[in-house]
């Protein structure tokens, strides 16, 4: 994987092996290896950069001092995200308590997904923006969508947890992940459009 | 033959290649036959691509100093050592 450090293949299951039976190193091999990863989770969730490191840290020592418990059920990376998902949740919910950030609005039913924005996209919409650019698009998007749908669009199709992961991280049915997950999905291709749209293609806009 | 909104309620699965082969092709046809319905589809399969394809930035080094310097703590307090020479940088 491009995130990792090291020149050598990346092998997950034989670092925590390693980890497990005491190997210092190892861990702090599976630490550098996911770090980008975790932090940019926190952030997206937490919507705060300090929370965002606590999470971090958090996330890496609970990890270590809790090795044993990981079975190789599932992958290390989907547990740490679990452990990562808790820890910024509940930062998100002592904000909520000093201020007023609603976490968990009511779910409307499935009658009010719609798609409004149709418009083809440019053919590789991507390449007409700069890394850094395409970055901002992307995570204005994610910061715009509420924290419920948020949080279940980041396990799922960032950090690519399956459905059932991602409602067992979050304490939620499948079926209320499902929909959490049309509506995010849903409103970031109505922001994404507004971007990628193919410019002077309106015949095919209805708005 | 499935209805916009019936299709939209399909869409994920649809996306995620989890539907039934059955409604699979049903889907498939309202989408091939519907031009509002292909280009939502389309968008918000590129939509996920687009998302996957991003990469975690870099940590800040400050952040990632710190990082270290707690995760190193710990191993050193579980392994009953002072911490030692830094470790993985
Ligand atoms: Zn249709």
């Amino acid at each position: 994987m491009s995130s990792s450090i090291s020149t050598l293949p990346f092998d997950e299951t034989a670092l925590v092996t390693q980890a497990k039976a005491g190997d210092a190193v190892a861990f702090s091999d599976l630490v550098s290896h996911y770090e980008r990863r975790v932090f940019r989770m926190a952030k997206q969730i937490t919507q705060n950069e300090e929370d965002a490191e606590d999470v971090l840290q958090e996330t890496f020592l609970k990890a270590y001092s809790h090795l044993d418990d990981f079975q190789g059920n599932s992958k290390f990376y989907t547990w740490l995200v679990r452990i990562a998902v808790n820890e910024a949740l509940m930062k998100l919910r002592k904000r909520r308590s000093d201020k007023t950030v609603p976490l968990d609005e009511p779910i409307e039913t499935g009658e009010d997904t719609v798609a409004r924005e149709i418009a083809v996209w440019e053919d590789d919409p991507e390449q007409l923006y700069s890394r850094d650019e395409l970055s901002e698009i992307l995570n204005e998007a994610v910061q715009s969508l509420k924290p419920a749908y948020r949080t279940v669009f980041i396990l799922r199709d960032i950090e690519e947890l399956s459905i059932e992961e991602t409602a067992q991280a979050l304490n939620l049915s499948i079926s209320a992940v499902k929909s959490r997950l049309l509506r995010a999905r849903l409103q970031l291709r109505e922001k994404l459009t507004r971007q990628f749209r193919r410019k002077g293609d309106d015949a095919f806009a209805y708005l | 033959m499935l209805t916009c909104k019936q299709f939209l309620q399909e869409l994920n699965d649809f996306l995620d290649e989890s539907t039934d082969p059955g409604l699979r092709s049903e889907i498939e046809r309202h989408v091939n036959e519907c031009p509002n319905c292909w280009v939502v589809c389309d968008t918000t399969r590129r939509t996920l691509k687009v998302f996957k394809g991003m990469e975690a930035q870099a940590v800040p080094a400050d952040v990632q100093q710190r990082l270290v310097s707690a995760v190193q703590k710990k191993i050193a307090a579980r392994q009953g050592k002072r911490p030692a020479a830094p470790i993985g940088q």
